[in-house]
């Protein structure tokens, strides 16, 4: 009888590194490698590749399909492992020119999807199935693997409607009986209770805890997984209920692949600072990317008491919202110009600002002068490491090209400002002064901030209130000092339990 | 040392090293054998003062992230019917240099502004795109020239009185015009100023205009069509910004051309136009994303010195004749070298 034993953490917790350190995927080693051991049936084993790592008896099937589309379903499942027939011209050529054997790969592929489940017929192409489909036609092919003796499930469940989900966790159990051990990595805590025998939950890398998954009330595990010490709020004037709302939203939904907005409301008061906060992929992401017009939304925005157009990015700029987007390589930067540029265009392009006069509006020239000096103080200001104004932001470091980017939002003088992710990928020096900087344009300038970010405890330091958003909705608005309990249960979509 | 030698290596380029050095070779060796060198760089110059609008055209529609503008021959065509209108109305001089560029620009616009929405239907595949209406647009005036109601009895062929003959000369009108303004000669070198000046004069508009509003703006949507499109700027209408100014200069490009040249070509000579221009900017180091005006300068004078001295040096040096070889290896080669660069340049 094998185990089916449940990894949660946060995301970042080191989830996925454990797999694929488990799995000898090269990107570990490329990185820098791994210490300690692991141990299969004893003895210590170590992977060099994925190939390895199946050929000792190790599965997995991927948050992201291993699929092709074009090829049918038993062809997929048995891709790479086909049985072969001896043919004139193999004896002569080799192995390469064997023929399939057909009816062999189907019934295989059918002894396969009967034991997950699946009832499609295994002759249809992939492509054009339902994605559930698609996620139990992978796990059809783990299970054809003869050898298999451990299988990982890397958030199966994500893509899955409800009644798949369920139908995956019987397969889970399929496995456990016929002597697989299940490795499951999961958010869902009801899933946990559901199916796992034991669990172990992580969080900044490490083991915080092995409770008993059948006698632990939901609201421990979630306090494992979040529960960090909250560092003391800065002493800082929250603005009270009392204050004005600046931005209203009822009912926002924001189209954004991956980070899907359902029917977000919210307040957003004068001069607070507000977070928003939720696992990866449940839409917190989305809902400034809305605002700002850089994803189709719908829904009623009301801009101090005033309505407010949505997918208009110029307007929203002009009306004094800023944006420092999540993904800096991709929409916050130009990479290839200077730190000038970068920091002036978006009030060059929206407020006509470093410009010279000249008869025709669209053609001034640029005030290089003007440029400059504002470049060399914001340059002073937010301390961006530089060998100059003129250097091109590719070759800055993550934490600089971050500053760079709020460097440019600053220019507008917002009202407003949303920053997404203020602190991904950058070193702990440069987080920190990121976050002051932040908190010092609120307290100072008097900004109204709009903070979304994967790290709760950055949130809950910096943020007057936040918000906590599951599956594209609301499900809590917290203060910062609210139990960890609290956090953890709205994140994990618990919030009738709480 | 060797650091810093590599270093600047590697700021010119291998390409654009080996090309100045091939130059530099033919010069000396031109030197060696007692020729004409005079004459060899007046040659240079005045092809530099002739092609470098049509290279200059090229600029914009790199920097508004159209890569290399293979339809420069559109362009091309719009300014051959200015040229040819000015020429059956009889105006001759300056006034038919104007009227020819006014009319070329007049139709570059439009004929820019349906190129660009074109490509911007056609995303990512704009170099090919181009070839093929460039290859299209010369096709079918070809049957415009054939057809076009023009009187005047030296542009039409004699027999039949009908359609324009293929090569049209500008001896009578505004031939040289430019090349002679201001012209003078030192140590046997004649410098055809008012080409040159106009040449200059155009490489710092466009300069200029790349450092408006307007010319930040299509920069920073080719840099970062995503970044663009939070700032609140359209990157359709940025690429459509930039096809008409690249068609517009291609127009202009070609009457100051057919002035140094003394000859208007029709028919299929403007198929082939782009190829050259494309090897010239690319020489200069500009690549299929980036160029500035810089490269545009030095890549017409480093590419056009080649075609004017490799001929008479070879046939000096050996028998035969491989300056035409030479000329399709370089441009040709030029230009696949920038293709295989094209993704590694932002990596």
């Amino acid at each position: 009888m094998g185990e089916i034993h449940a990894l949660v953490g946060e995301n970042g917790a080191g989830k996925s590194t454990l797999m694929n350190i488990l799995f000898g995927m090269p990107v570990i080693h490329q990185t820098g490698g791994y210490g300690g051991d692991v141990l299969l049936d004893g003895a210590p084993a170590r992977f060099e590749s994925p190939a390895q790592a199946m050929a000792a008896g190790l599965g997995m099937v991927h948050q992201e399909f291993m699929l092709l589309p074009g090829f049918r379903v038993a062809e997929n499942i048995k891709l790479n492992r086909e049985p072969t027939k001896r043919t004139v011209l193999s004896r002569v050529a080799g192995r390469g020119l064997e023929m399939l054997d057909v009816p062999r790969m189907r019934a295989d592929a059918r002894r396969a999807l009967d034991r997950v489940g699946l009832t499609v017929d295994e002759w249809l192409p992939v492509a054009g199935l339902p994605v559930g489909h698609m996620q139990f036609i992978e796990i059809a092919r783990e299970v054809d693997k003869e050898m298999l003796r451990l299988i990982i499930f890397d958030e199966p469940t994500a893509v899955l409607t409800e009644t798949e989900a369920v139908r995956l966790l019987d397969a889970m159990r399929v496995f456990a009986k016929a002597g697989v051990a299940v490795l499951f990595i999961t958010h869902r805590l009801d899933e946990v209770k559901a199916v796992a025998d034991r669990m172990t939950v992580l969080r900044d890398g490490e083991v915080v805890g092995t409770p008993d998954p059948r006698t632990t009330p939901v609201t421990r595990i979630a306090e494992l997984m979040v529960g960090r010490p909250a560092q003391a709020p800065a002493e800082r004037r929250a603005p009270g209920a009392g204050a004005a709302t600046v931005l209203r939203c009822e009912g926002l939904h924001v189209r954004m692949p991956g980070e899907p907005v359902h029917d977000v409301s919210l307040e957003v008061r004068v001069g607070e600072i507000f977070g928003i906060a939720g696992l990866a992929g449940h839409g917190k992401l989305g809902i400034a990317n809305g605002i700002m017009g850089l994803y189709p939304a719908s829904g009623r925005v009301l801009l101090n008491g005033a309505p407010f157009a949505l997918n208009d990015s110029r307007g929203a700029l002009e009306q004094g919202l800023a944006f420092v987007s999540e993904d800096r390589r991709g929409v916050g930067l130009l990479p290839d110009e200077s730190v000038e540029l970068n920091i002036a265009l978006s009030a060059l392009e929206a407020q006509g600002r470093f410009l010279r006069p000249f008869p025709v509006p669209a053609l001034r020239p640029l005030d290089q002068k003007a440029l400059r000096a504002h470049a060399l103080e914001m340059i002073r200001r937010l301390d961006i490491r530089t060998t100059g104004p003129t250097q091109h932001v590719r070759r800055l470091s993550g934490g600089n090209q971050q500053k760079v980017c709020v460097a440019r939002a600053m220019t507008l003088s917002p009202r407003l400002l949303f920053v997404n992710e203020p602190t991904r990928g950058i070193d702990v020096g440069a987080k920190e002064r990121v976050l002051q900087i932040l908190a010092a344009l609120n307290r100072d300038e008097g900004v109204t901030l709009v903070v979304t970010s994967s790290e709760l405890a950055e949130l809950r330091s910096l943020c007057d209130r936040i918000a906590i958003i599951y599956q594209g909705r609301v499900a809590a608005t917290l203060p910062p000092d609210a139990p960890d309990a609290a956090f953890g249960l709205a994140m994990a979509g618990e919030t009738a339990a709480a | 040392m060797i650091d810093r030698l590599l270093g600047m290596v590697r700021e010119m380029g291998v390409p654009r090293l080996l090309i100045a050095g091939f130059v530099v070779l033919l010069f000396a060796t031109a030197v060696a054998t007692h020729m004409d060198i005079a004459a060899l760089v007046t040659d240079s110059i005045v092809r530099v003062a002739r092609n470098g609008v049509l290279v200059l055209a090229l600029l914009p529609a790199i920097q508004g992230g159209l890569g290399l503008n293979f339809g420069l021959p559109l362009g091309v065509i719009c300014g051959l019917v200015g040229c040819v209108i000015a020429l059956n109305a009889g105006i001759a001089g300056v006034a038919g240099l104007l009227v020819a560029s006014g009319i070329g620009v007049a139709l570059a616009v439009p004929a820019g502004a349906g190129y660009g929405w074109l490509l911007n239907r056609t995303r990512g595949q704009e170099m090919m795109v181009g070839t093929y209406l460039g290859f299209a647009a010369v096709s079918g005036m070809s049957i415009f020239w054939l057809l076009a109601p023009f009187t005047n009895p030296t542009l039409v062929w004699a027999i039949g009185g009908k359609g324009l003959r293929t090569t049209l000369s500008l001896g009578d009108s505004f031939a040289k015009v430019l090349d002679h303004w201001l012209q003078f000669t030192v140590l046997g070198v004649t410098i055809p100023t008012g080409a040159l000046l106009a040449f200059l004069a155009m490489c710092a508009l466009v300069w200029w205009f790349f450092r408006t509003r307007m010319g930040i703006t299509i920069t920073a949507a080719r840099s970062n069509p995503r970044f663009a499109r939070a700032a609140g700027i359209s990157d359709t209408r940025t690429r459509v910004q930039a096809s008409v100014l690249s068609t517009v200069l291609a127009a202009i490009g070609i009457v100051i051309y057919s002035q140094s040249y003394g000859f208007v070509q029709l028919y299929t000579a403007p198929l082939l136009m782009a190829f050259p221009a494309i090897a010239c900017i690319l020489i200069g180091g500009a690549s299929v994303t980036r160029a500035t005006v810089a490269h545009v300068i030095i890549g017409t004078f480093l590419f056009q010195s080649i075609l004017t001295t490799a001929l008479p040096v070879t046939s000096q040096v050996i028998e035969g004749d491989i300056s035409e070889t030479a000329r399709l290896i370089i441009q040709n080669g030029m230009i696949l070298y920038a293709l295989t660069r094209m993704g590694k340049e932002s990596a």
